[in-house]
């Protein structure tokens, strides 16, 4: 229901008296309502600091935390108020909620803290009120957009841990993408942007005119015309590299369809077509023409330097994101365009000798005023073409300067990004350095622990706790529960140096584990593995289950912390000792430490 | 965007009242407090759903790979079977595996053992589960995992448990050996 309309059921429904003459039938008769005490002030206490408030306001939202039954799950019957460990600062956003019927948003508050409050107290995002919502939702885009950039680095990341049976195509694509991977790959990149600067530049050297043998002064021709043979072979090579590297890059790609439609190898096949077109096409006359204008295309080869410079794809990326601001852009130009030319050729059609011959040849006076050229080749000579002209030239600065700021903006936050994203990636790199190790460590003190016979029975204990590192209550039960699962499996866990010594020690033939296993124990091993292994697997079957007893600290996460369901073939093998083995052991009297749970193993 | 904040503002679970939990288990009115703060602090919208719940799990075994089991056991504590455990199903199956009788931590047990909830335990069943549980001692043991050690363990379990030797072990079966 909406905000505040509890309060006003009352008057609606007794308002409702207005029916009862007019009612057909009879009325129902009213619900019953619990005895309801008189409002009574409650006491909410958020990490020490008090809030009271009427119980009436809290009801206002019964579907929230504090509007439902669920508060009494914080309730603590001894000081009769309600406790939550959380933070008293956003709780004033919160409790205001109830009173006033908006949610503001704190400005100097971390946009995520503030989610998790609303999650935990049951607020829905939606509550936040209008004056707040705007600057809300952006805060969150901001961050969401930061965190999926975030998972999209650690993915890239990802690449180049390539697995290690990977097949030539994929170790080639992953050459080709990150060419930083191999020093071949880096070779590779490095001679193919060779390649397109020699070919760029013989395009441009071609057509300057060098000078002729001294006998022949005045006959001056493009270079590409004295030196023919040269310019077409140094043509040859660099379309026999490009086209190597396409079909290269063809048959690495692990989507065929995907990489044919990609604009990266739209640009390779413009870049070597024209000289496959110009070998197969002949030495006609009227087809010529043609083939020189296909000339024209092989400046597409400057195009394939995106590949080799980040600069170059980040403005395509911007282009791209600003499709629609270039588009409005042209269109408002067109329409200016075509608005001016005709009333320039209008005002200039009496003069004689005049340039603005026609509207689409007035096209050309009008998009050199609007840009601010004014090239002066085309000039009105009317006072009314003067004046049409100056306001030509003073709006055209107008429509000109008004998209460009959006497409600077987002031009400065796609390049914000990557180099946001660069940054990211290698903190990404020292973060899993750092989780991998917090996870050897937790193995590496299990592992430390049986070492020093912390596995041995309670009665030889006592000697042991003074060498024994004294361990939290967390990891004694975090030991125990990994102890639970050796003794399932009948399996131990060790650390890679023992295991690889093991596989070595199997490898020789010969020698089974079973016979190594006991002679090439560090001396430091408790009793358990001293046992020999044929043994070992029989007495899991035979093995008196441990009824000992856990307790687990809350909160205790969600993990069921019962110890694994041992296989119970092991309990029924034996038959006389069946009875002792899932004994329910000493949970009579289940009092409870302020902290703890106390649980039995099977 | 603004959808899916919907989507998540509307998936909201809020428990039963705490009276009705204290009749459905085994725990006094502060114990159920003490848990409710726990899950509630881990999960304010209410609910697990399995990816976090595999996640939490796998962080007890950082030397093997835990998630499939955490997946077998995710199914024995969503009870309704919703994708999702609340705090109902989590204080049910915790009143039972800490407070139950052996005979209702037998039967919890078959049920995590029987995937498909027919009643019966198949051998494939049983393979699948000691995978998993397998799965969590990683590779670094001692002695070495060999290929068919959870089928070695699926055999011996099998010979004890299936009495009438048909290829299934039923819950009297089990009770009967557990026993």
């Amino acid at each position: 229901m909406a905000a505040g309309v509890a309060t006003w059921l009352p008057f609606a429904r007794a308002a409702a008296v207005g029916w009862l003459p007019l009612a057909q039938q009879p009325l129902p008769p009213a619900p019953e309502v619990k005895a309801s005490r008189g409002d009574e002030v409650l006491v909410v206490n958020v990490s020490g600091r008090r809030f009271e408030t009427w119980k009436n306001t809290l009801d206002r939202y019964p579907d929230t935390l504090l509007g439902s039954s669920e508060k009494e799950f914080f309730y603590d019957a001894e000081s009769g108020e309600y406790f939550f460990d959380r933070d008293p600062d956003m709780f004033r956003h919160v409790l205001n909620f109830y009173r006033t019927g908006r949610l503001h948003c704190p400005r100097q508050e971390c946009i995520q803290a503030f989610d998790e409050e609303l999650a935990f107290y049951g607020l829905v995002p939606e509550l936040v009120g209008d004056c707040c919502l705007e600057e809300y939702r952006d805060r969150k885009k901001e961050n969401a957009e930061r965190l999926a950039e975030d998972e999209e680095a650690e993915q890239a990341g990802e690449g180049p841990a390539l697995p290690a049976g990977s097949s030539l195509r994929q170790r080639l694509w992953r050459a080709f993408e990150n060419p930083h991977t191999s020093t071949a790959a880096l070779v590779f990149y490095y001679v193919t942007g060779f390649f397109i600067a020699v070919s760029v530049i013989a395009n441009v050297v071609e057509t300057i005119p060098c000078r002729g043998p001294a006998r022949r002064p005045t006959r001056e021709q493009p270079c590409g015309d004295r030196f023919p043979m040269a310019f077409f072979c140094m043509d040859t090579a660099c379309v026999l590299i490009f086209t190597g590297e396409y079909l290269l890059r063809l048959f690495a790609a692990p989507s065929r369809c995907r990489f044919l439609r990609s604009v990266m190898s739209l640009i390779d096949v413009v870049a070597i077509l024209p000289y496959y077109i110009g070998l197969f096409v002949p030495k006609n006359d009227d087809v010529s023409g043609a083939f020189v204008t296909l000339r024209v295309f092989r400046v597409f080869r400057i195009f394939k330097f995106s590949r080799h410079s980040q600069g170059l794809r980040i403005l395509g990326y911007t282009l791209k994101s600003c499709a629609s601001e270039l588009g409005f852009l042209l269109f408002s130009l067109t329409m200016a365009i075509i608005i001016f030319a005709t009333v320039m050729f209008y005002a200039e059609k009496g003069t004689s000798k005049t340039n603005f011959t026609s509207i689409p040849a007035a096209f050309w006076y009008t998009i050199v005023t609007m840009t601010t050229l004014g090239y002066g080749d085309m000039v009105p000579s009317t006072i009314a073409g003067k004046i049409f002209g100056s306001i030509c030239s003073l709006s055209g600065v107008l429509v000109i300067a008004l998209p460009v700021p959006v497409i600077v903006s987002n031009f400065s936050r796609i390049y914000h990004q990557n180099q946001r994203a660069d940054k990211r990636r290698a903190q990404q790199k020292v973060r899993l350095a750092r989780i991998r190790l917090a996870k050897s460590g937790t193995t590496n003190a299990f592992l430390q622990y049986k070492q020093n016979g912390g596995l041995e029975d309670s009665g030889s204990g006592e000697g042991q706790t003074l060498c024994v590192r004294s361990r939290s209550a967390f990891e004694q039960q975090h030991h125990h529960l990994l102890h639970c699962l050796e003794k399932t499996t009948c399996h131990e866990f060790t650390d890679e140096l023992t295991f690889s010594e093991a596989l070595g020690a199997v490898s020789l033939g010969g020698r089974t584990s079973r016979s190594t296993s006991v002679s090439s124990q560090p001396t430091g091993r408790s009793s358990l593995n001293a046992k020999p292994h044929d043994s070992l697997d029989l007495n899991c079957a035979s093995r008196d289950f441990v009824a000992a007893i856990i307790s687990i600290p809350t909160p205790p996460a969600n993990t069921p912390d019962e110890s694994q369901p041992s296989s119970p073939g092991g309990g029924g093998g034996s038959g006389s000792r069946s009875t002792s083995t899932l004994r329910n052991s000493s949970l009579g009297t289940p009092c409870l430490l302020p902290e703890t749970v106390k649980i039995s193993s099977l | 965007s603004s959808d899916s904040e919907l989507e998540l503002s509307t998936v909201r679970h809020q428990p039963e009242g705490l009276d009705q939990l204290q009749a459905l288990t085994k725990f006094t009115k502060k114990e159920l407090q003490s848990l409710y703060r726990g899950f509630k602090n881990e999960c304010p919208t209410g609910l697990v759903d399995e990816d976090t719940f595999k996640l939490i799990y796998s962080q007890f075994f950082p030397q093997g790979d835990a998630t499939t089991y955490a997946h077998f056991l995710f199914n024995a504590f969503d009870a309704d079977g919703n994708g999702a455990i609340h705090f109902e199903d989590f204080v049910v199956g915790l009143s039972i595996l800490l407070r139950g009788t052996v005979h209702e931590k037998l039967k919890w047990a078959f049920n995590l053992y029987d995937i498909n909830k027919d009643g019966y335990i198949t051998k494939e069943e049983m393979l699948a589960i000691m995978k998993s549980i397998y799965d969590m001692m990683g590779r670094h043991t001692y002695p070495i995992l060999r290929e068919d050690a959870p089928l070695e363990h699926v055999e011996r379990f099998f010979q004890k448990m299936d009495r009438n030797q048909d290829g299934v072990v039923t819950i009297d079966e089990f009770l009967e050996t557990c026993q």
